[in-house]
This record gives structure tokens, sequence and C-alpha cells, in this order.
């Protein structure tokens, strides 16, 4: 009875185009009713999918998630916690017990926490319900209701040409010094206002909802206070999940680049950098939204391709003087072109390397960038920018649809 | 672009009497090109007057500083080497080079680095460079603490009892510690700012403070030496400003009152002294004139009195070179201080006499550090925010510093963000337009130190003028805690809070393009019902809104807002009870934002009246302690570990050494108990919050 009255509520839901919000906090199946209720669960989770690209959907998690419930959440767009109050697993500590003698509480198994920071399967974490309702709240006012409603667009006083001399200054001289991301995306984004999804996992990719000139954007970012910015195999996922829920809601994506390559190590290429690194290629590749790129410092080798790159179709790409866009890092460089030259050799080369490869000009000659632009202008330029782009345009070939390397 | 950070007009607007001494030499020949050999403030306080006088400037600039204010404000500037101080601003080749390379005729050292190094003005002599300081002779008696005591003694100025030579080990500083009688302080011949120097009460801090003072030395200055003497109770650190030329000539500029230090560095200095009696001043003056006569000084320098409370003066030592802060003496005599540096290097005669020189008003200066406010522990990062207090038409607020907005506040260097000066017709002035200043000082991305300056100027003792060198250490024993908020407060706090709240909640629903319906926020259609939690205590506002005006009623009291702030904004300017208040928005997380009143940072939370009646039925959540556990307070490098895994250590006892900022800084046990973890060893380089040990609960 219960999943009929959810499924109800979900048709009504995608009928008339509003978003729908799961509060989930259930004890699970009623045992007794066998296998309706199993059926009761594969009804709210078609539906889940059938919405899925037509109406945001979220989970905010309250209480107890636990079994077969877990699959509804996981298959919306955003699955929120409650810290301490929830939980979510596919089978309860007490069988992981039984089956493999692991002694693990509730929290440590399926809490806030391991899902925001472990898994990466929970989006967010609140302090407490009234947080996490009122936060919702902020994020649907980021979100458009359907895929045929416009991107939201809220008035604002932020100026659009705003001073933004600091950013001149971010970038620190030597480029293996790190700066921290967010710092730039505040400075250029409405009011510093940005709702941060996952900030807590992959934190070497940034991603979340911001606003400029009171239009909601996607804001994907490299950053370069963890792991230098490396894209890893749990990065790539969380930054393809993103871009594709932003194309799905029509929702213009900013890309702040600088990005080392994809994280070397065995433990990155036993678990599958290819294919899941492959995710987010596919996902920026098929995007039909406006897609601004600015790249800030490091755009190497592979993963300058797959940053929203020229060649997957971004609509404008901007480099600040500062970039180094090229196949790898001077020093690696050097060392492979020049083999068997001594110390003082390579050094001079090396210098040569970067001034002549480490520089956005190639790229710039090659029409791969539009312009070279002063950091202080980044604003002024992604709101002109998307107020051309807002009448863009894109078709994909007829197909059922594509085969993203899952 | 640059005029931004340079002086806010009026520190030169001189009253007639002084113009004279200002005046001086508009258009004698000095030199075409000078070289600063330093970097951040100075480096730029300099470089404005030597646009003043046309004279066309050089910057010095290591790795960390490519892209400093410093470098910018220059005509020239050149790379001098890596970060690390040693390898550049203290590379002496490397600035050879750089004066050769650009054919600068003098050298301005600034204060610290190369400023007191005998060395370099002689490397310079030889070179036919001018060092725009004293004669090498003045630099290498003064900079040596023994032979300055000597000299001073032979000129006649009072000195501290103390042990007249070098101590070779701890345990002769024990025994002489016995002679001279406890306290006695520990301090390197070589050291100055603080550093390589301790304080001793009893045998113990006399054998710790021995190794300690002696490793920051030998890092800092690189001359371990140390010298012993009689420990002051209750001094007061006075110091008088000279200036000589060449020709014989000195004359004191007044007094210079900078009690107010923490861990021997100066945080607040003024000009004159509420403690100087016109008698005492003189005898003072008179005696530094002295003691700089007997070395020919010919350029600026000040000469360090420890004071009693009889107003006994005793000679500390003579700093050879421009103080951090001579602003204050410029601002009450009126004298450029830098200029008549410039001047006497290029051999002109002091163009005033001692009689020409009076006081003007008075003047406070606060050094702005980015440290953390209660342990006073250095903190680093980029500047996101930085908004320099701007001034009303019968104001004079001076701010000189080498940062701007999105600097970087790096490790290598001094942590001081900017020194902000204010004057007046009489200290009260000076110190009302201080405190106002500091409230709409606007620093983001760095902990910094107004919060605790802001408290310090409006303490009654330092009111009164009652202070010594012990002044932070007895208001502050446990650190700043921060000010205890009063009903006005708490009313500014609930009105910034609920006046941001509102604007928010009438933005969010202000959508241009959307058929959504939003209810309003208004809970019975006309008021906002607000619940506001600070600091664990509850006030039930109710509001009504009238455009920028808010009329609030708080547990019954009525109070009217005004604002023009609007969303993004980092400082919210609002009238309350149409009284002006300066509050800053740092932060916001959800229904909690923090707030800076004062300088202190407040969470306020607000809530609306549905959220509050729920938020009682919220579970209360017990704090995970966290309190066994030792974290990095700031990026550095481990010195030394002095207790190894299952020690049972002492709370409070200091077991970890961290070098950071070129100080050694001692970190506590946080509790009694026995060490569970190390994670770090000696030499490790660490980030801020890094794990350093964990002891057993």
């Amino acid at each position: 009875m219960h999943a009929r009255k959810i499924c109800k509520i979900m048709d009504k839901a995608v009928s008339v185009g509003a978003p729908i919000i799961g509060l989930n906090d259930s004890g699970g199946a009623r045992i007794q009713e066998g296998v309706d209720s199993l059926a009761g669960y594969a009804d709210i989770f078609l539906r889940n999918v059938m919405s899925s690209g037509v109406v945001p959907q979220i989970s905010l998690i309250m209480g107890p998630c636990a079994g077969g419930a877990v699959y509804s959440p996981a298959i919306t767009d955003f699955t929120f916690m409650v810290k301490d109050t929830s939980y979510m697993f596919v089978t309860g500590p007490k069988v992981v017990e039984e089956v493999t003698n692991e002694v693990v509480s509730d929290q440590e198994l399926g809490g806030a926490l391991t899902h925001t920071k472990k898994s990466g399967v929970a989006h967010g974490a609140f302090e407490n319900d009234i947080d996490a309702l009122s936060q919702l709240r902020e994020l649907i006012d980021y979100l458009p209701l359907s895929n045929k409603d416009p991107v939201p667009v809220r008035q604002t006083s932020d100026k659009i040409d705003r001073d933004l001399t600091a950013l001149n200054y971010i970038i620190p001289p030597s480029s293996d010094t790190p700066y921290d991301m967010s710092d730039i995306i505040k400075a250029v984004v409405d009011e510093e206002e940005f709702f941060q999804i996952m900030p807590d996992y992959a934190r070497n990719i940034i991603v979340g909802f911001a606003r400029l000139n009171g239009q909601t954007v996607g804001v994907v970012a490299n950053q370069p206070n963890q792991k230098a910015g490396c894209l890893d195999i749990n990065a790539s996922v969380k930054g393809a999940r993103f871009v594709r829920f932003c194309d799905a809601f029509c929702i213009p994506l900013i890309t702040f680049v600088d990005v080392p390559g994809f994280l070397p190590g065995t433990d990155q290429e036993y678990g599958g950098i290819i294919r899941h690194g492959a995710k987010l290629l596919y996902a920026y590749a098929e995007a039909t939204v406006p897609k601004l790129t600015v790249i800030t410092r490091k755009a190497y080798g592979g993963a300058y391709d797959v940053m929203s790159s020229k060649h997957l179709r971004g609509d404008i790409n901007y480099a600040w003087p500062t970039a180094e866009i090229a196949v790898m890092g001077a020093k690696g460089a050097v060392a492979i072109l020049y083999r068997g030259k001594t110390q003082e050799e390579l050094l001079k080369l090396q210098a040569e390397y970067e001034s002549t490869l480490c520089t956005p000009l190639q790229a710039a000659a090659r029409g791969f960038i539009d312009d070279i632009i002063m950091p202080s202008t980044t604003r002024r330029r992604l709101i002109t920018d998307l107020e051309l782009l807002s009448t863009k345009t894109q078709h994909t070939f007829n197909k059922k649809h594509g085969n993203i390397p899952l | 672009m640059f005029s931004r950070s340079f002086v806010r007009g009026n520190f030169l607007r001189v009253p007639p009497r002084f113009r004279k001494a200002y005046c001086n030499g508009g258009n004698l020949k000095t030199f075409d090109k000078i070289l600063i050999a330093n970097r951040g403030e100075i480096a730029c306080r300099v470089i404005r007057t030597c646009k003043e006088m046309g004279i066309s400037c050089v910057s010095v600039f290591s790795d960390a500083d490519a892209q400093a204010l410093h470098v910018r404000m220059a005509d020239e500037a050149v790379h001098i080497g890596p970060s690390v101080a040693t390898q550049s601003y203290l590379n002496v080749d490397a600035i050879l080079d750089a004066i050769s390379l650009t054919g600068a005729q003098a050298v301005h050292p600034g204060y610290g680095f190369l400023s007191e190094n005998k060395e370099f003005a002689k490397e310079l002599a030889k070179r036919g460079v001018v060092f725009i300081g004293p004669n090498a002779h003045a630099i290498h008696v003064m900079g040596d603490k023994l032979e300055s005591k000597r000299t001073a003694t032979e000129a006649g100025v009072n000195i501290v009892p103390g042990y007249d030579g070098i101590v070779q080990d701890s345990t002769e500083a024990v025994k002489l510690a016995k002679e001279i009688g406890y306290p006695v302080m520990l301090k390197a011949s070589a050291g100055g700012g603080g550093k390589g120097m301790r304080i001793a009460w009893d045998e113990k801090d006399v054998i710790d403070g021995f190794h300690l003072a002696t490793e920051e030395a030998k890092t800092a200055v690189n001359d371990d030496r140390m010298l012993i003497e009689k420990f002051i109770e209750k001094p007061r650190h006075i110091e008088v400003q000279v200036l000589g030329d060449e020709h014989g000539n000195v004359v004191y500029l007044n007094e210079r009152e900078c009690s107010i230090q923490r861990r021997n560095q100066k945080v607040i200095e003024e000009a004159p002294s509420t403690f100087i009696d016109p008698v005492t001043r003189q005898s003072m003056g008179q005696q530094a004139v002295a003691l700089a006569k007997s070395v020919q000084y010919n350029s600026a320098g000040t000469v360090e009195f420890l004071v009693d409370p009889q107003k006994n003066f005793y000679f500390l030592e003579m700093n050879t070179r421009l103080q951090v802060e001579h602003p204050i003496t410029e601002c009450i005599t009126g004298v450029d201080l830098v200029k008549e540096m410039i001047l006497s290097a290029a051999g002109h005669k002091l163009s005033f006499t001692q009689d020409d020189i009076g006081i003007n008003g008075w003047a406070v200066e606060a050094r702005i550090y980015a440290e953390d406010p209660v342990r006073f522990l250095p903190s680093v990062g980029y500047l996101s925010k930085y908004i320099e207090p701007s001034q009303a038409a019968n104001e004079m607020i001076r701010v000189d510093t080498g940062i701007e907005e999105g600097s970087t506040i790096s490790m290598f260097y001094d942590p001081m963000i900017s020194k902000l000066v204010t004057h007046g017709k009489d200290r009260s002035t000076a110190l009302t337009t201080l405190a106002k200043a500091l409230d709409n000082y606007c620093i983001k991305g760095v902990t910094h130190n107004i919060p605790v300056v802001r408290d310090i100027i409006s303490h009654p003792d330092f009111i009164s003028g009652d202070i010594s060198t012990n002044f932070i250490q007895e208001v502050y024993p446990n650190g700043f805690q921060g000010r205890k908020l009063d009903e006005r407060g708490t009313e500014i706090l609930i009105a910034a809070a609920s006046f941001i709240h509102i604007k928010r909640t009438n933005a969010a629903p202000a959508f241009c393009n959307q058929n959504r319906q939003m209810k309003s926020a208004k809970d019975d259609g006309s008021k906002h019902i607000l619940f506001l939690l600070i600091g664990g205590d509850s006030y039930k506002v109710e509001i009504e809104e009238n455009h920028d005006t808010f009329f609030a009623n708080i547990n019954g009291k009525q109070i009217k807002i005004l604002s023009e702030w609007q969303l993004g904004n980092a400082i919210v300017n609002l009238s309350v009870d149409d009284v002006k208040e300066t509050i800053h928005f740092e932060d916001r997380k959800g229904q909690t934002m923090d707030l800076r009143l004062y300088g202190d940072k407040y969470s306020v939370q607000v809530l609306n009246s549905k959220q509050a009646s729920m938020n009682e039925h919220v579970p209360q959540k017990s704090k995970d302690s966290l309190a066994h556990i030792l974290k990095a307070p700031m990026p550095g490098i481990v010195k030394s570990i002095v207790c190894k895994e299952g020690d049972e250590v002492e709370k409070g006892v200091a077991i970890v050494t961290l070098e950071a900022m070129k100080m050694q800084n001692p970190l506590f046990a946080p509790l009694t108990g026995k060490v569970k973890t190390i994670y770090v060893k000696e030499g490790d380089s660490i980030a801020e919050d890094d794990l350093i040990l964990e002891l057993q609960v």
C-alpha cells in the first residue's frame, strides 16, 4: 500500500514536471507481505529510473535505510544524509558478522561519514533534520523544476564587472605550489555562494552549483590542494555524474582546470582508471549544454582533453597567462626526450621546454583556446559568454541511447 | 594600482611650525637610483619616499615574492634567489650582483635582514655604493650587546646590572644567574626582535631557556653567543628616536612607548609616552644623543630603554636602523625619517636643530599580524579578502603594508600584515580612530590579531596608561579568549544577523523566470519571527520590514536597524538605534553565520519560528573529545620531540618544538597521560592540523 502511494505521487510529479524529494526513514520491507513488498520496491525503482533526467530527484536519508530500500536513493540524482541518526547499507552489521566475522556498528558500516567520505554513496551530510531540510531548500533553489523548465535566474545585486584583481596573484609563482581552487570559484560566482556536492569525497575535484549573474551554473574544478588536482577513479566518477546531471537539466557547465594528469599507480590501474576516467570524458563529450572552460594552470596530457576541452565541444575555452598546456610537465618530458644527457644540459633543456611548450600560446595559436585572459576579467567574460550561449542548440545523432563505459 | 596601499594622505599634513623640518632639502641632490634590500611593507614604505624625491627604485625579490607588491611598485626588480631568506634577502653576494646589474648608487636596507650587518656595509663601501644607514663602526659597536654596553657606560648612559661577557654554557649561566639574582634574562649577543631571548625565574628556566635561545639565535642570525643580565620587573619599554648627519649633528625626535609586547615582539606602540614627563624626556633624549655622538652616528637610529615604575631608565640597546614603528614618530614630529636618512647618507647636513622638534598630537600604531590571537602562533595563507579602513575627513589613518587582496602570507617571512597608524590631536582621539579603523579592517584567509589589539586598546589599564611589558601576559595569562559580549554587543549581533537573514530569505524566491510559488518568509504576513542562538543563549526577535529600515523587538525591547548591505558584501555597515556600527560577515553554513564584532568572531544561528519549534526535538549531540590529540597549529618543521611512546607526560609541559616563521614554537602536552602514538619524527615537515601525537585517555 505504501509503495503504491509513493508511486502515485511520483507519477503525478513527473506529469506536471515537479521535482521529487524522498525523505527516507524506514525499517525496510514488511517481511509478512512477502513478494508484494518486493514488487512495491521495484515499482518505485522503475519510476526512479523513468523519471531520471525528467525531474530532479533528491533523497534525504533521515533514519534507517537498509536492504532493497537503498536502491531508490541510489538511483536518484542526489542522496543526502543526516549525521548520527541515519544509516544505509545493503546488509546490516548482524549479517555482516555472521558471514564475514567483521564486527562493525551501524554508523561505521553505513553512517553519514562513511558514505560521504569513503563510499561516495551520499552527496552530503547535515548536522540534524532541520539543517538538512533547510539546506535542501537551498539546493532546490538552484535547480530547474524539470527538464522542460528553464534554469532558474534570480535577481542579484552582485556586479558583472566586480573587481577581481586578487585573482591575478592567486596562482603561486612556483608551479608545484598548491592553492585552494575554491577561492577562485567563490570570487568568480555571485555573492560568494557555492553549494558543493560531495564536499568530502574525492576532494581532488570540486563540483557544485553556483550562480553567475543570477543564473544557475554547474561548476567542475580540479583542486590542486588535494593530490595535486590529479584525476583518479573517484574524482572521475564524481565529476562524470555531476556533468551528466547538469546536461540532463540544461544547466551550463563552468570548468576550472588545473590538472597535472591522471593519478599514476597500481591501485589506480588495477581499479580500472581507464574505464572510470573514460566516464568523465564521455560525459563531457556528450554534454550539449553551454560549456565554458578556464585553464588556470596545468592542463597536461589526456586530462587536458578530458576537462571540457575544445576538442570535446567546449564552447568557449580560456586560459590564464599562468596556464601550462602540454603533453606533460617539463621535467618528465625532458627526461624522456633527451635520455642520456647530463644533468646540466637537462636543466637547460627543461627551462627551454618550460618557456616554449608549458604556455598557453601553442594552444592559442591553434585555436584550442579562444583567448588568454587576465584572471581579473574571468567573471565578466563568463557572464557575457553565458548570455551569448543562452540560445545554443546542438544536435546529436538519433539513437536509443549511448553506451557510457559504466 | 599601487597607490592604494600607500599612506592615506595626511601624515605629512604638517603644521607650519614643523614645516621647515619636513621640507628639508626638497631640491638637494641625493641619488638617481636606490636599491632597497628588503621586502614587504618596509620596502614599499621606502619606495614611496624615493618616488616623492624623484629617485628611481630597485626592488629585490625571492621566489616567494615574485608577485609581491614591493616588486610591482619599484621601477626595476631583480630576482635574488629562493624563498628561504638566507639564500635571498640575506644573501649578500646576490644583492651585490643586483646592485652592479642595475647601477644603483645607494642601498636602503630597511629593518631586519642586512640592516645591521656591518660586513654588508663594508662590502658596499668597497664598491663605492652608499649604505643608507649609519657608519660601519656604529653598526659594529651597537650590534654587539657587550660592546654597546661598554660604549654606553663610557658615554654616561644608565645601564642594567648584569655580567659583562659571553656565557659559555648552561652551567655557567646558572652560576651567573645566582650572582645577579633572579629573575634574569638570557639573550643572544647578536639577536634582536625577540629572537634568541628567554627570561628565567629559576634554575630550570635558565637551563631550558639557554638551549632554546641558543638554538634560535643560531638559526636566526647564525651567532649563538649568549649574554645574561638582571631582568627588571614591570618595566616599560620606551625608546628614543635619534637622527644624525655626517657633520656631527644629532637630534632626538622624542620617545615611543612600545610596552605592549607578546613574546618580546611589539604589538602596539605610541608616541609620545603617557609615562614620560618633560624632564625625563629631556634626560633620556640627551643620553641617547650622547651615545649616538660617541659613535659618530650619522643616520636614523633608536636607543631603547627599560623604564622602571620609579622612572629610572636603563639602556637596553641601540638599533642602528629604521624601526618598524617609525611612523608614529613621523606623525608627531612631521619628519619623514626615510627622507632624512637618504639626505644624510648623501652627506647633507640636518636642516633642523633640537629646538625645531616638538610634539604634535598623539600617534598610535597597531601591528596587524597573521597569527592566532589565542596563542599568538603565526598563520599563513592566501588573503581572499583584504579591505583597509578608509578615513573620514577629520581622521588620520595610515596603513603601511606590503600586501594587498590576493597576496599570500608565506611561512618564510615575518607574519606581519600591516602597521595601522592613527594620529590625533590627543591620545583619546588617536585611540578612538584606531578602534574605528580596526572595526573596518577586513582580512579574510588568515587568522589575525585584530581581536586582541581591539581588546587591548579598550582595556581600562591601557586607556589610563598603566602598562608594562608584562601587560599581555598579565591580562591574558591563558592567551586571549575573546571578549565578553555585553548587552549592546548582543543587540548589534542580533540586529546584523536578522538583517542578513531577512535579506537572504527575501532574495531566495526572487526568480525572474520561474513559475514556482514561494511562500512568504514572514510568519503572519507582516512580521518575521526569528529565534537567534548566540553562544548558548536564545533570543526571540520580531521584525517589521520597511525597505532598508527594520524595526526589531528583542525580548520586549524596540530597536531600529538601518542598513544598505547587500548579499555578498563582507562588511556590514548598519545603524542600530541611530548609532553606526560595523560588522563583518565572514561565512555562512546552513543557518549559522559567522560574524565579527569589534574583531571577535561569533557564530549566530538564525531559525524561523517553525524551525525553532522543531529544534526542541532535535537530539543534543555529545561532542567527540579530541583533547588527547596534539595537532600541528601551523605548518612547520619538527625540531625536537622530547618524549617517546609510552612516556608519561604532564599537562602543559613542552613536548615538541616546531620551527615555523623562524621561531622555535614549543607545543605543550594537552593533558596529563601516557603517550600512545607519535606520528612524526624530528626533521619532518608538517602541515597545519597534521597529527603529531596521541595520548592515552
